[in-house]
């Protein structure tokens, strides 16, 4: 965190989901996977061209395949029988712990691929530093999903690069998604007990241990790109613990839709 | 019945996936291990090639029907993620069979500066149209050479 950060988070008093460590670490890692994996799956048949519609639908593809993974460790961890779909489908806005940024919505093409460059930038580093953690289901899982990370990366980042330094108009729309979505980067590097609790026991990674890193990608293909960083130092924080932004609900409205109206229902 | 290993593996080993024509799990490399346990209960664990792989689970099915087929009635599919899967691990014949059909398979991981040849007129003169293909695995080329568009499976 910068020395002048602002950070805004959750209301004091609100009510704390009060889990397991082990638990909610694999639920904060799945539920970003699943809820871009969402929003990625928004585009099928509106991509700007037929390949990055099916690119878009790739990385949506991968995104919820380690979204299954994981929130299928996460219900073995918690041992109540409950399944990736009673996970993803039977859980309440305010039980998702996914990152505020992956719920932002896509806007245009340069919004979807400066989120997604943002959270690539990211993944890179934690599954990197997860293929060796305690947890060996969790190792497995972040040894496969960093492979495919370091793909979405390079694909992130080469759109980045193209519309950054492209016309006028696409700068213009890049540097405007950067902007309106730097608030929510700082999320990614603040811990809290969940996080210290996964560090001491071997399993997780320390959030803030990852900044440099981030920070080294962002700032080469900025460079490339022709984009500034912005000098916005107000930190959006609290999807963590289940406190989001106006969009999630309506995200989960639309994908829990037919388990909620069909309980069950099998095809 | 008296069930051997060997009989088993047999029926495991030539289940196809059902993306690739006639190319087997064994020689796309994500076949593990398969085991016997003291009951005569067998157990498959095999690894995903992609972390969202929608093949998955109809490879576990097609292993489980073709177990059922063969006569042996309990079976379960283990699915283990560690060491990922990686290109490497498909098969010589693997190999060859994707290329019969039209799809250039994998360089090896140490050899990614060679070209990518088109499997159609095998110039090594092609381009790259789009990193993600019609599948997870695949990335779409197109030779230079004989202007045809190619799957190309890419290197994992």
């Amino acid at each position: 965190m910068t020395g002048g950060a602002i950070i805004s988070g959750p209301p004091q008093g609100m009510a704390r989901l009060d889990l397991e460590p082990h638990f909610a670490y694999l639920l904060r890692l799945g539920d970003d996977n699943l809820v871009l994996a969402q929003r990625l799956g928004e585009w099928i048949s509106r991509g700007p061209d037929l390949e990055e519609d099916i690119a878009l639908a790739n990385l949506a593809l991968d995104h919820l395949g380690v979204a299954r993974n994981l929130l299928t460790h996460a219900g073995e961890v918690e041992g109540r029988g409950r399944d990736e779909d009673a996970l993803a489908m039977r859980r309440t806005e305010r039980e998702f712990l996914n990152l505020i940024l992956c719920e932002q919505p896509n806007g245009d093409f340069a919004h979807t691929m400066a989120r997604q460059f943002f959270v690539d930038a990211w993944q890179v580093p934690v599954w990197e530093a997860l293929s060796s953690s305690n947890d060996p289901t969790l190792a497995g899982i972040a040894q496969k999903a960093l492979k495919e990370a370091k793909y979405h990366l390079r694909h992130s980042s080469t759109w980045v690069v193209r519309l950054g330094d492209g016309t006028e108009e696409s700068h213009n729309r890049m540097q405007a998604a950067v902007d309106r979505l730097w608030r929510y980067t700082g999320e990614m590097f603040v811990g809290d007990h969940v996080e210290e609790a996964m560090v001491e026991a071997g399993i997780g990674v320390d959030p803030a241990s990852l900044r440099p890193a981030w920070e080294r990608t962002v700032a080469e293909v900025f460079a490339e790109a022709g984009l500034d960083r912005p000098d916005d130092e107000y930190v959006r924080i609290g999807g963590r613990v289940g406190f989001h932004g106006e969009h999630l609900g309506h995200l989960l409205a639309e994908m829990q839709w037919m388990e909620r109206t069909y309980p069950e229902l099998q095809w | 019945m008296v069930i051997t290993l060997e009989d088993v593996v047999r029926v495991v080993a030539s289940v196809e996936d059902p993306e690739l024509p006639l190319v087997t799990i064994e020689e796309l490399g994500i076949l593990r291990r398969v085991d016997v346990d003291d009951t005569g209960g067998i157990i498959v664990t095999v690894t995903p090639t992609y972390s969202g792989c929608p093949a998955t689970e109809v490879i576990r099915d097609s292993i489980l029907a073709a177990l059922r087929n063969a006569g042996y009635h309990r079976a379960e599919v283990r699915t283990v993620f560690s060491p990922p899967w990686t290109t490497d691990d498909i098969t010589p014949e693997g190999r060859r069979k994707l290329e019969a059909h039209g799809i250039a398979p994998p360089r090896r991981l140490l050899a990614l500066d060679h070209p990518v040849l088109c499997p159609r007129c095998r110039s090594g003169s092609t381009s790259l149209v789009s990193e993600f293909g019609s599948t997870a695995c695949k990335a779409l080329r197109v030779c230079d050479s004989c202007g045809e568009p190619f799957d190309h499976f890419k290197e994992l």
